[in-house]
């Protein structure tokens, strides 16, 4: 009895307000005007000084936005959004299009300097060992800055603001723009291609290896802006590429908006390794403020052979929804998802994935792991489905979930839907507590209460962790730690 | 030397312990035989700290200080240790990981300097060895598919890394065959030591022939009924326990 009692005080107690990366910028921002119409859209636009295709484009998003609702059927629960109250386009005054470096607001820099991401490719280069990142840093809505693009366009990889995509390489951003994740496919999405600020572009030439890491970091800065980023990746046959992004965002009492749309192409043989550390303010600990993220994440196994792989680890957001998604059309193709979500104080989590096997032979492996702690809801979603044609398909799916403390849920939700008798489906799934017999294992050897659940849950989620690329497996096994603090009982 | 002075222990509305008297001094080795259900497990969790327990009397004194206010990894730092009857699982993290966090731990909380990987390789081959524990095993997830000997002699090994002031080894032999129980046995031993002190909790006779108690205490009924030297288990071995549970519980 006492153990449980002190459990519930414990869980009472948790402090989620200790997130590290709430600090604001002051800087002066441009905004557009609060609400949406067409002629936001067609201010985001000229902004952007884009072609006349794209303006369209825009507006055909915004029409069939009109039309459409919010999703419901997820496990989260929000007041409802008042879409004209929101600012949809933020730019931080002084840059527009910084040249160098030393035109981007010292401002600015601080913050990523605080943040840890180094913009400053000599600084990056002195670390004699460090591996080399190329980082694309959004702020608010407008990219500021990408690094080691000469190195990289010496072996033709384009890695650049989508915005200057538009303009640099119109034909690529036009065949692929939309093309895995249509205009009409969700609200949210369609929203994103509406009003889509900025984001990153990555295109890798045919036969290439991406010489080293591509990141992108977003940070949403400003009050009542939502932020829609569009990420394009496209690898080309037989290249290969490593991609990660981190988010982050102040503490603010309100909530913020975030829907982002990611789409990856992988062509003939190609490879797409796409890795996500979200650490959005999640609220404070009565569940007041954190971010809304409403994403969709999709990965278009276009070619024969082609592999695309979604890594993600989750510590952040109030609420999320988001399904990192493969499809696989051709034939001998593979998707991978491999997520670790962790909830704490009143944070909602709605996500998981697809896989939609269209191609023969195509294989699939989905490794969750789902950590609720607090008065968190934690929900896996995932569907794995075999089209006709999909002779001799194969997914194996784990979902594992640990519950910390007795006022949190974990849920799954699978669908399984097969159209080839060929089709080879596992589903595994286990829900555990970390038992107060490993605990008490682990102080006995000396261990405090929050080192030895920091040790079984980094065990829990260790699969997950190795497919991380190495320097960021580091990071997110500390995320882990700070976002349970104070969750034991 | 730790002393336990009239120790009342609850679980729940149940009485457990009801004025428990035990001392064990430094370089001792004391045993404590009983029958099944009469609190031997309840003693050495309450010694070590575990949540759950009522103490509604009584004092754990380990060189004086009482030590039934502290967390259980506080006392692991001050240098008591358990040898489980159950060695739990932790799957996903690597033996090796699993030891050398608690070693730093405690010298941590110590505040001594952490060791460094090449120091504690060091410590821990050797450790290894005179265990007979291949260095492979420590790459495994933590008693995860272990053999229940293989359990024994990790908590065994863990004890001589972690070198305590105050062992208690709760029915270190259940489970384990005449080789196993052997080996285990010679691990204890050689941590014998002036400085050192045991608590051996069993049922029976056999682990008493490995691990020569200096002194023999038999527990009924939450508490210590009699106390001698190691003749009084072999009497044991003869009678049973039939004297000391009285009416037929």
């Amino acid at each position: 009895m006492a153990a449980r009692q002190e459990t519930v005080a414990r869980v009472e107690e948790i402090d989620v307000d200790a997130y590290k990366y709430g600090f604001t910028t002051d800087i002066e921002s441009e905004k557009a005007p609060k609400g949406l119409s067409e002629d936001i859209v067609r201010f985001i636009s000229a902004k952007k000084n884009e072609p006349e295709w794209l303006t369209e484009w825009r507006l055909e998003a915004y029409r069939r936005w009109l039309t459409m609702e919010e999703p419901k059927w997820a496990r989260v629960d929000y007041p409802a959004i008042d879409y004209q109250d929101l600012y949809y386009y933020s730019a931080p005054k002084s840059t527009p299009g910084p040249k160098s470096l030393d035109e981007v607001d010292p401002e600015l820099l601080r913050t990523y300097e605080k943040l840890g991401i180094p913009l400053r490719e000599q600084e990056a280069l002195a670390g004699v060992e460090q591996r080399k990142v190329a980082v694309d840093a959004v702020f608010d809505s407008v990219s500021v800055a990408t690094t080691f693009r000469e190195e990289l366009s010496k072996v033709g990889v384009i890695f650049c603001p989508i915005s200057e995509a538009v303009r640099e390489h119109p034909e690529l951003v036009r065949k692929y723009l939309g093309s895995v994740v249509p205009v009409t496919d969700n609200f949210y999405a369609t929203l994103n291609s509406a009003v889509f600020s900025d984001g990153s572009f990555v295109y890798i030439p045919p036969g290439v290896r991406c010489p080293m890491e591509l990141s992108t970091y977003f940070r949403i800065n400003e009050k009542n802006t939502g932020q829609f980023e569009r990420t394009l990746i496209i690898a080309d046959a037989g290249s290969y590429v490593s991609y990660l992004e981190g988010c982050t965002a102040p503490k603010r009492d309100e909530n913020q908006l975030h829907a982002a749309v990611v789409e990856l192409v992988a062509l003939d043989d190609a490879e797409i390794k796409y890795s996500t550390v979200q650490n959005w303010y999640p609220g404070d600990s009565e569940g007041k403020g954190g971010i809304y993220n409403f994403v969709t994440k999709r990965g278009d196994c276009r070619g024969k052979n082609s592999h695309i792989s979604w890594t993600q680890v989750e510590t952040g957001s109030a609420v999320t929804w988001k399904y990192p998604s493969c499809i696989l059309r051709g034939d001998n193709s593979q998707g991978e998802f491999y997520s670790i979500a962790v909830s704490n104080g009143y944070q909602q989590v709605d996500s998981g994935t697809k896989m939609i096997h269209l191609g023969k032979n195509t294989k699939s492996r989905i490794i969750s792991k789902g950590i609720s702690a607090g008065h968190s809801q934690n929900t896996y979603r995932g569907q794995v489905s075999a089209h006709r044609k999909a002779e001799g398909a194969r997914n194996f799916t784990n979902c594992d979930s640990l519950l910390i403390g007795d006022k949190c849920g974990a849920h799954t939700v699978p669908y399984l839907e097969s159209k080839n008798a060929s089709a080879v489906f596992e589903h595994e799934a286990t829900t555990s507590k970390i038992s107060e017999d490993q605990l008490f294992y682990c102080m006995q050897r000396g261990l405090s209460e929050e080192e030895a659940t920091a040790l079984i849950v980094n065990g829990f989620v260790r699969d997950v962790l190795q497919k991380l690329p190495m320097e960021f497996a580091v990071e997110a096994q500390k995320l882990i730690a700070v976002s349970l603090e104070g969750s034991v009982g | 030397m730790i002393e336990i002075k009239n120790l009342h222990v609850s679980i729940g509305e149940r009485k457990i312990l009801d004025g428990l008297n035990l001392t064990v001094k430094d370089g001792e080795v004391a045993a404590i035989m009983g029958p099944n259900g009469t609190g031997k497990s309840t003693l050495s969790y309450v010694i070590s700290g575990r949540d759950g327990y009522d103490v509604t009397e009584g004092e754990v004194l380990l060189d004086g200080e009482n030590i039934l206010g502290l967390e259980p990894h506080e006392r692991a730092a001050k240098g008591v240790f358990l040898a489980f009857q159950y060695p739990v699982e932790i799957p996903g993290v690597a033996t090796m990981t699993f030891l050398k966090a608690a070693v730093n731990a405690q010298r941590r909380s110590r505040g001594e300097e952490e060791l460094q990987t090449p120091d504690f390789m060091k410590l821990i081959r050797e450790a290894s060895t005179k265990l007979g524990i291949n260095m492979d095993m420590l790459k495994r997830a933590l008693n995860v598919g272990f053999s229940g000997g293989e359990k024994k002699r990790m908590d065994i090994l863990q004890m001589s890394l972690l070198q305590p002031k105050f062992g208690i080894l709760d029915e270190t032999d259940s489970g384990l065959d005449i080789d196993a129980l052997r080996i285990v046995s010679e691990g204890v031993n050689a941590l014998r030591s002036p400085n050192r002190s045991f608590l051996v909790i069993t049922h029976y006779q056999r682990l008493l022939d490995y691990i020569k108690p200096d002194t023999v205490h038999v527990m009924a009924k939450g508490k210590i009924q009699k106390t001698g030297g190691p003749e009084l288990a072999l009497e044991l071995e003869k009678s049973g326990y039939r004297d000391y549970v009285g009416e037929a519980a």
